[in-house]
């Protein structure tokens, strides 16, 4: 974009590091501020075992005190943005962007828990439980939208994966069938996206809208006809959870990361996988010329539709699995409508992760502590409304796609047909 | 005929070729189908006009009554014995369907046998009875138009605002505190200021995202879906707050707003006064687009912004204004609702109204009149489909499958005109579009 518009990429590049050192020193100020000067003395206990679970040691409350905390927490983010301002730190500039991030919740979270007690492996965990859906969303995005065409059908095909899953299961009395067609059912509303983006070349945005409201009717009509009358059909029961020996036993880590069901091994693989596959293998290479510039891609050979066909039925399993989370991975039944936006907060996290599978996981990690912050934040009576904090994932979305804080780009065909010559 | 169709560049830079090679080669015969976001939105002839969406709503229709037919219990049990009595299975089939539509029908228009009566009793009353069904079509038809307005108009400059939900309800935040504060003005003022403030609380809303649009160039899609969401947080935040909430109640819900529109046709009918803004809307925006510079201006930016600008038209400045005059479309819409069926402002205020708009705007070519009769029919469908619901105990997300089918076949009227084997207006002389 920035070639296009005939500025060297150099200093593009070098304005932006220089804001986001300036960005680094900002959150700083914040912290030094709000929560050091802004708060009285006193401590916050963060518990660091999960009740009922054993590890090899049981660690003792950190205890901090919050005002101390806050300013060496302000310093490190400042020596950070010094060093970014100064030197930079080139292509680890994200890692460091996730870090000053880290350290400012957790100034925040001392503040909030000041005089008071959190447990933090609780909220790392429902942190990470509720980000589950959204990954698997961002991730069927990332891969429909790597070979450019655009999904905002998501949250349609976790409805879809969701209802289907739960029946199978409850039909065959299976989980793993469950899973299987929730991914298959998923991967049908993925093909019905290509048929309709591909060969007919409907506006994408249009047949991805049409696939929704479908979804959304289609599993409404079906539950309140036939869910409700038989509730043998909704009773599929879910997965159990699966500790890992050895690693789950890791103190914090241990279980948070390695005693979950396996949605969330699942999750992790196919984050892994998509990395790897896009960035690492012939395949990606293929799929992100596709989505780049199909036509110089189909001059070397490269099957242009059927790579995209691929890919958005790929995605549709990866968003039809998301979706059986809801049921067979968490509550247990489907209800009307239970993926709440989940699967429009995943086409967030994809943007706000720039088209990137292991950055949209981050993204919905940040969305999913919002989300499980504010089930927090009024237990510990912190004077800042619920409801900010759910709307943060869609403002920072705005802000990222208007390019306030990191221009997110989308691949260059994202969303235009492609016909050959 | 094809070889006169010379391949040719869409403004956007999409490269379009005007039809598959392969349908060349087989011989087969050629139309050129519909390029452009505009174009395809809009339609030209009468085929894509008139007849697309009216077979498209037909074939919804008729896919809703497969559905039906296949999901009833008493249809389905029918079925599994079909080996042995296929003809019983069919006609269980018929009943069900009928059944259902019959009860929408009536539910929607009101029942022939009822009217009959009325008008042989001349008793006033019972003529309103008969004539409930058909007021309620209406007053759910009120803020389809609206709303359906509010995505039409965009779609005439090539923006697609799905951001309706959104913008009906940042209207109706601000409807409500004008609506249940201002409560010394007198009667008629307090609905003016209600309408007003529904209209500036959208158009700001709906600024936000033609701003952004102008300014940096993010894609109206993305910031309208995630306004939506944003505007609903912020109505609970509202209704959290001392100022909106019902003091005698826990749930959030504001405090009633003390204007109400008045009703046309006695107070035992539900029609009001809201319609006639509606339709005043429709025609606004419809004169806006034919005959002033402004709607003018809306359409060169639609067809082609580069153009636009070089004939010295701002686009940037036409895509605030658009989206600004979207917005507050849709907040009057809120401020309708209000002013009529739900004095309050509840969470899940909209109930997808405007979601409901991205299938009128496109069932009606992005025309007022088109939408004006898109929400017409939708308004039938949802009203009729509460009593279908009670009679018959189809759910009324019937209704939605309805809409999203009939998205399908005015986005890909290739579907519709594949199974009616009619033909797509003729491919016109070489040289592109004009």
């Amino acid at each position: 974009m920035s070639a296009a518009a005939g500025v060297p990429v150099g200093a593009v590049s070098a304005t932006r590091a220089r804001a986001t050192g300036i960005f680094f020193l900002v959150v700083a100020a914040a912290i030094a501020l709000l929560f050091g000067l802004g708060s009285g003395p006193g401590e916050a206990r963060f518990g660091l075992n999960l009740g009922g679970r054993e590890t090899f040691v049981t660690l003792p409350d950190l205890v901090v005190p919050v005002r101390a905390t806050a300013f060496v927490l302000a310093a490190a983010c400042a020596f950070l943005g010094g060093v970014q301002l100064t030197r930079g730190f080139g292509r680890r500039t994200n890692l460091v962007l996730g870090a000053v991030i880290a350290l400012f919740v957790f100034a925040f979270l001392a503040w909030a828990a000041r005089g008071d007690q959190m447990n933090l492996l609780g909220m790392l965990k429902s942190t990470l439980l509720r980000s589950v859906p959204i990954t698997f969303g961002a991730l069927s995005g990332v891969l429909c939208e790597r070979a450019g065409v655009i999904n905002i059908a998501i949250e349609g095909m976790l409805l879809s994966g969701a209802l289907a899953g739960t029946v199978a299961a409850s039909v065959t009395d299976d989980l793993w069938i469950g899973l299987a067609v929730g991914a298959v059912v998923g991967g049908l509303m993925g093909w019905a996206l290509g048929v309709l983006a591909i060969r007919y070349q409907v506006d994408q945005i249009i047949a991805g809208f049409f696939l929704y409201l479908l979804a959304l009717g289609l599993t409404s009509f079906l539950s309140a006809r036939f869910l409700q009358q038989n509730q043998q059909l909704n009773n599929p029961g879910r997965f159990q959870e699966l500790r890992i020996p050895v690693l789950s036993d890791l103190p914090i880590l241990g279980p948070v990361l390695f005693d979950n069901n396996v949605f969330v091994y699942l999750m992790f693989a196919l984050i892994a996988a998509i990395h790897v596959g896009l960035f690492a293998t012939t395949w990606g290479l293929r799929v992100r010329a596709v989505g780049e510039h199909p036509r110089a891609a189909d001059t070397v050979g490269i099957r242009v539709l059927a790579t995209r066909y691929r890919n958005v039925i790929l995605g549709g399993m990866v968003a039809g699995i998301g979706g059986a989370f809801f049921t067979l991975g968490s509550v247990g039944r489907f209800d009307e409508g239970m993926t709440a936006g989940k699967g429009f907060i995943g086409l967030a996290a994809m943007i706000f992760g720039r088209w990137n599978p292991i950055g949209a996981f981050g993204a919905a990690l940040v969305f999913g502590f919002a989300d499980s912050l504010q089930t927090k934040l009024s237990i510990l009576g912190v004077p800042i409304p619920s409801e900010f904090l759910l709307m943060a994932p869609y403002l920072a979305t705005i802000l990222v796609v208007a390019g306030v804080v990191r221009r997110a780009r989308p691949p260059a065909a994202d969303g235009q047909p492609y016909v050959k010559e | 005929m094809a070889e006169l169709d010379d391949p040719h560049r869409e403004p956007g830079g999409v490269e379009v070729l005007p039809e598959h090679e392969e349908a060349r080669a087989a011989g087969e015969a050629v139309v050129r189908e519909p390029t452009g976001f505009v174009e395809i939105v809009t339609g030209r002839g009468w085929r894509e006009t008139v007849l697309v969406p009216t077979l498209a709503v037909f074939t919804a229709l008729l896919v809703g009554a497969l559905i039906i037919a296949f999901t009833e219990p008493g249809s389905l049990a029918a079925w599994g014995r079909a080996g042995r009595d296929p003809l019983g299975a069919l006609a269980a089939s018929a009943r069900a369907v009928g059944a259902a539509y019959r009860a929408l029908l009536t539910g929607a228009l009101g029942d022939p046998g009822r009217y009959a009566e009325a008008v042989r009793s001349r008793d006033p009353a019972e003529i309103a009875r008969a004539l409930g069904p058909l007021s309620e079509t209406f007053v759910v038809a009120t803020p389809l138009i609206l709303t359906g307005l509010a995505v039409a108009l965009p779609f005439r400059a090539g923006l697609f605002n799905i951001g309706g939900e959104g913008q009906l309800t940042a209207g109706a935040i601000l409807a409500a505190a004008a609506g249940f504060s201002l409560t010394s003005l007198p009667g008629p003022l307090l609905l003016a200021a209600v309408v007003a403030a529904g209209a500036v609380g959208g158009g700001l809303w709906g600024s936000i995202p033609g701003l952004l649009k102008a300014r940096t160039g993010a894609h109206e899609v993305i910031t309208t879906i995630m306004l939506n969401f944003v505007a609903a947080f912020l109505a609970l935040f509202f209704l959290s707050t001392e100022f909106f909430r019902r003091p005698d109640r826990t749930d959030p819900i504001s405090k009633p707003i003390e204007a109400a529109f008045p009703h046309l046709l006695g107070g035992s009918l539900r029609l009001h006064a809201g319609l006639l803004l509606a339709l005043a809307a429709a025609a606004a925006v419809a004169w806006l687009l034919n005959r002033t510079t402004i709607g003018f201006e809306f359409q060169a930016v639609g067809a082609n912004p580069d153009a636009a600008r070089a004939a010295g038209m701002s686009p940037s400045r036409t895509y605030v204004a658009i989206m600004a005059l979207a917005g507050a479309l849709a907040g009057l819409a809120g401020a309708n609702q209000l002013a009529s069926v739900t004095p309050s402002l509840t969470p899940g205020f909209s109930s997808g109204f405007g979601f409901d708009g991205i299938t009128l705007a496109l069932l009606g070519r992005a025309r007022p009149v088109g939408v004006v009769l898109a929400a017409l029919l939708f308004g039938a469908l949802r009203a009729g489909s509460r009593s279908m619901q009670a009679a018959t105990q189809t759910p009324v997300d019937i209704i939605v499958v309805i809409q999203a089918l009939v998205v399908l076949f005015i986005a890909a009227p290739a579907i519709v005109r594949g199974i009616y084997r009619i033909g797509a207006r003729p491919a016109r002389a070489a040289g592109g579009p004009a």
